[in-house]
């Protein structure tokens, strides 16, 4: 049997978010194919049809000439194909001969020894290295990621998606990986790896197909390609969006971060030394593909994270006169410092709020430590609620339904109302308009703008550069933990800023690569 | 204490343990699919009251009731209606998904009150409170090899139990042999401790804690009948005695690790500790009530020491509690 499969004019929605749109793909065994795209192009959901944990709404997949439907991972498994996800399916307590064999039921008994043995033969054949009596729970991330390829080949996969596999590797594992992709491609498997790392890209694969929003742009071989036109076809052409920006006004110190490094308890750095300067007055862009140290920036700056010995951060109040370092210090005692910090995280209704709870006691968690009876003050929380539900046109049946029914754009809203009301001197927003609709996006702009011209410093952590390249004054680029660079928003271009994020800042290593 | 005081003792012990080792095993083979089933003392009440149900008609119809049928409607009843009790907990916690904790309390308090009621009405039928009689049953479940059985001291401790004692003590090796060393007891591990990951490898989430939940709700209620027939000799009893056996039986599976060879000795430890205070001279009343507290503190001991030794070996299955949804968008 050919393991070619060809996916055809394949087409998914969740509710109205149209996640792929006439996506066009054709895999050959012997060749390893990246995946390209920004974050929610759609890669993922694209390969999770193939994989049978999604069905498609529209379109045809054809493996070795013959139509399929792919209903579950056990239908893939059947056709050959597996895929490694970011997060590992494996069982923590059981050993990785144990972890192969799940599910199997290839005899009675299970003769962990045979497997041993045979697990070892595949090792040797493509050059893994798997302890087969190792518990998981003992091994470390690149074993975990080993360990779940040896269970695909075990079972006969014959094609293999891997999704953003080096994300959680050192450049060593990476190499190790593309060593064992290399050896398995030669023997005839073919591997899709979603990516969206240019320079793995032009290392790694032979074609590339590009994904933009859900739609597919394009596909061509890597040979006849180069990192500033995959660029090109990842982030697109620019569209203005017509968002206001104010010249900032009074400009003056508010945060700055000095040789700040962070490390997670994997003992991946997320953050490399990491220096700059946030200012009152006006909005500090930082762009970079998700996961480059953006959430840890944010983090480290509202006391979450742990920073490593010799990082500094300096906070200047609005009057100007004291400085103090917020390292080491814990969300509270930054607060009782007299820092006047307001966060939007991410994770709204995980960080933000409480989805159970009503908009007033939403509001009160920020202020319930100010009172001193026993009793709660609900009446100035109600108003809170109340004036934010008026100002930001919160569409919710009543003040006290809980936050988690209203949609994603109405929870943002009392999120942002709420921390906007501290009047704070610095706001951070964590991808403050995802999910959001057109104008409920130009209310958060008009309101980070609102905060700007008070003199707060706001640091915009966003994922669509056009939004990027017209709400703030200066850009920072975050890649793989490192700035890449700080721009003026005014007169950069996507292109710069797309490179930058994919750490070939022009400046660095040149466009050639 | 002599010799003979001791042998007592050991002899309750196993006699005890014997109830509270059924208890838990099924609990162990419950909890490896994920399901907290505290229903445990509700379901040996099921299986307790059924098998004597059974019994005491048959044995009421028949003049000269034949030993093996005996033995056949006693089991049949008891498995049947434990099995009964698990799979409404099943379905409460599987298919519905209702939180188990809940859905285990209710389940106990419900059979509690069916088997006392069941257990009330015997005794009009028989003519009145403690009148039950099912002698014959009780003879079959309370017979044992005379030979070995006098031979001194070891008879007396190994021989002089009725064949549920050695029942249960094969089923703690054969279901830990099961989750040890076959392919489905390795699924099983599996379910109860990713299920998602489980899933992605093919494996039927919701068969396996469903058999799981129900075959080891049947072993669960072999308790109860043990403890009817043997233990009090073929009678019913509205003591709640049942109910405090139960939770012993959950305390047992905490305490050994959700290992079933581990809960053979910890069974007749527990037993040796609960009737210690009858064995030792001069225990003042208030005294005695403390040395009954020992199964539990000791329970609560063990878990301390776990939780410093932070050994991944010595954890409960990693989803256990929870309701198992199949991520979709």
């Amino acid at each position: 049997m050919t393991n070619e499969i060809r996916m055809v004019n394949i087409r998914k929605t969740f509710g109205e978010v149209v996640a792929n749109d006439k996506v066009c793909l054709t895999i050959n065994p012997g060749e390893i194919l990246s995946l390209l795209g920004e974050n929610g192009s759609g890669k993922t959901t694209l390969m999770n049809m193939l994989s049978g944990i999604y069905q498609p709404d529209g379109g045809h997949i054809f493996v070795g000439g013959r139509e399929v439907v792919i209903r579950s991972p056990r239908d893939a498994f059947a056709l050959g194909i597996g895929m490694i996800h970011q997060h590992f399916k494996l069982v923590d307590v059981l050993t990785a001969a144990e972890n192969i064999i799940l599910g199997l039921n290839e005899g009675a008994l299970t003769d962990l020894k045979a497997v041993g043995v045979r697990v070892k033969a595949i090792c040797d054949r493509y050059g893994f290295v798997v302890e087969p009596d190792k518990k998981v729970y003992e091994m470390s991330v690149s074993e975990k990621q080993t360990l779940e390829i040896v269970k695909l080949l075990y079972r006969g996969a014959e094609i293999l998606i891997l999704d953003e596999p080096t994300a959680v590797l050192t450049p060593q594992e990476t190499d190790m990986l593309f060593a064992v992709m290399r050896n398995m491609k030669e023997d005839g498997k073919a591997i899709i790896i979603i990516t969206h790392k240019l320079h793995e890209v032009m290392d790694i694969s032979d074609r590339v197909a590009v994904l933009r929003k859900g739609l597919f742009i394009g596909e061509v071989p890597t040979c006849e390609t180069d990192p500033q036109k995959l660029t090109d076809m990842m982030v697109g052409r620019a569209v203005s969006l017509n968002i206001d920006r104010p010249e900032p006004k009074e400009r003056r110190e508010c945060l700055s971060m000095k040789n700040v490094t962070v490390v997670d308890s994997d003992g991946v750095k997320k953050l490399n030394d990491v220096s700059f300067t946030a200012y009152g007055g006006e909005i500090l862009g930082i762009a970079g593909i998700s996961g480059s140290g953006q959430k840890e920036l944010l983090e480290t700056v509202a006391g979450l994270c742990r920073v490593c010995p010799g990082g500094v951060i300096a906070y200047t109040a609005q009057d100007g006169a004291e400085r103090d370092d917020l390292v080491g210090k814990s969300p509270v005692e930054i607060r009782n410092l007299g820092v006047r910090l307001a966060f939007v995280p991410e994770d709204r209704l995980g960080m933000g709020l409480v989805g159970s709870m009503g908009i007033p006691d939403n509001m009160m968690l920020r202020s319930y430590k100010e009172g001193h009876s026993p009793f709660t003050n609900r009446k100035k929380p109600k108003e809170l609620g109340a004036a934010v539900v008026r100002d930001l046109e919160v569409v919710t049946p009543g003040l006290t339904t809980p936050v988690r029914k209203l949609s994603g754009g109405n929870v943002q809203k009392v999120l942002v109302g709420r921390e906007l009301a501290a009047s704070p001197s610095l706001l951070m927003t964590a991808y403050a308009v995802r999910g959001l609709d057109i104008n409920t996006s130009y209310t958060i702009y008009r309101l980070l703008n609102e905060q700007k011209g008070r003199g707060a410093a706001v640091i915009y952590v966003g994922e669509d550069l056009d939004v990027l390249l017209e709400l703030c004054d200066r850009i920072l680029v975050l890649c793989a933990g490192q700035i890449s660079g700080i721009v003026d928003g005014r007169n950069t271009t996507k292109e710069e800023v797309g490179l930058m994020m994919t750490h070939l800042s022009a400046a660095e290593e040149g466009v050639d690569s | 204490m002599s010799l003979d005081s001791l042998l007592a003792l050991l002899q309750a012990a196993i006699v005890f343990g014997t109830v509270i080792l059924f208890g838990s095993v099924g609990e162990i083979l419950t909890e490896k699919s994920g399901n907290l089933n505290l229903g445990v003392p509700g379901i040996m009440y099921l299986g307790g009251i059924a098998g004597l149900v059974g019994a005491f008609f048959y044995e009421m119809n028949n003049p000269n009731p034949v030993p093996i049928l005996c033995l056949v409607i006693a089991l049949g009843c008891a498995i049947a209606a434990a099995v009964a009790g698990a799979a409404i907990f099943g379905l409460l916690t599987i298919t519905l998904r209702a939180n188990q904790n809940v859905a285990g309390l209710t389940l106990t308090i419900f059979s509690g009150g069916v088997a006392n009621f069941f257990g009330g009405s015997l005794n009009r039928l028989a003519g009145g409170v403690g009148q039950i009689s099912v002698s014959a049953t009780s003879a079959v479940f309370r017979a044992n090899i005379p030979v070995l059985r006098d031979i001194p001291i070891v008879g007396k401790l190994l021989f002089s139990h009725g064949f549920m004692v050695y029942l249960s003590l094969i089923l703690a090796f054969a279901v830990s042999w099961f989750l040890k060393r076959t392919s489905v007891g390795l699924n099983l591990r599996a379910v109860g401790e990713n299920p998602a990951t489980a899933d992605a490898a093919g494996i039927n989430v919701t068969k396996y804690k469903y058999l799981a939940t129900c075959i080891g709700g049947g072993i669960t209620g072999l308790g109860g009948l043990y403890y009817v027939m043997d233990y009090i000799k073929g009678t019913w009893a509205n003591d709640y005695t049942i109910e405090s056996l139960g939770w012993l039986a959950v305390a047992l599976v905490i305490f050994a690790s959700w290992r079933p060879t581990r809960a053979i000795w910890g069974a007749y430890l527990f037993g040796v500790l609960f009737w210690l205070y009858l064995y030792i001279n001069g225990l003042s009343r208030g005294t005695k009530e403390l040395f009954k507290m020992l199964p539990y503190v000791v329970t609560i001991g063990w878990l301390i020491i776990v939780s410093l030794r932070r050994s991944r070996e010595n954890q409960p299955p990693a989803s256990l509690g929870l309701s198992y949804f199949r991520e979709e968008r």
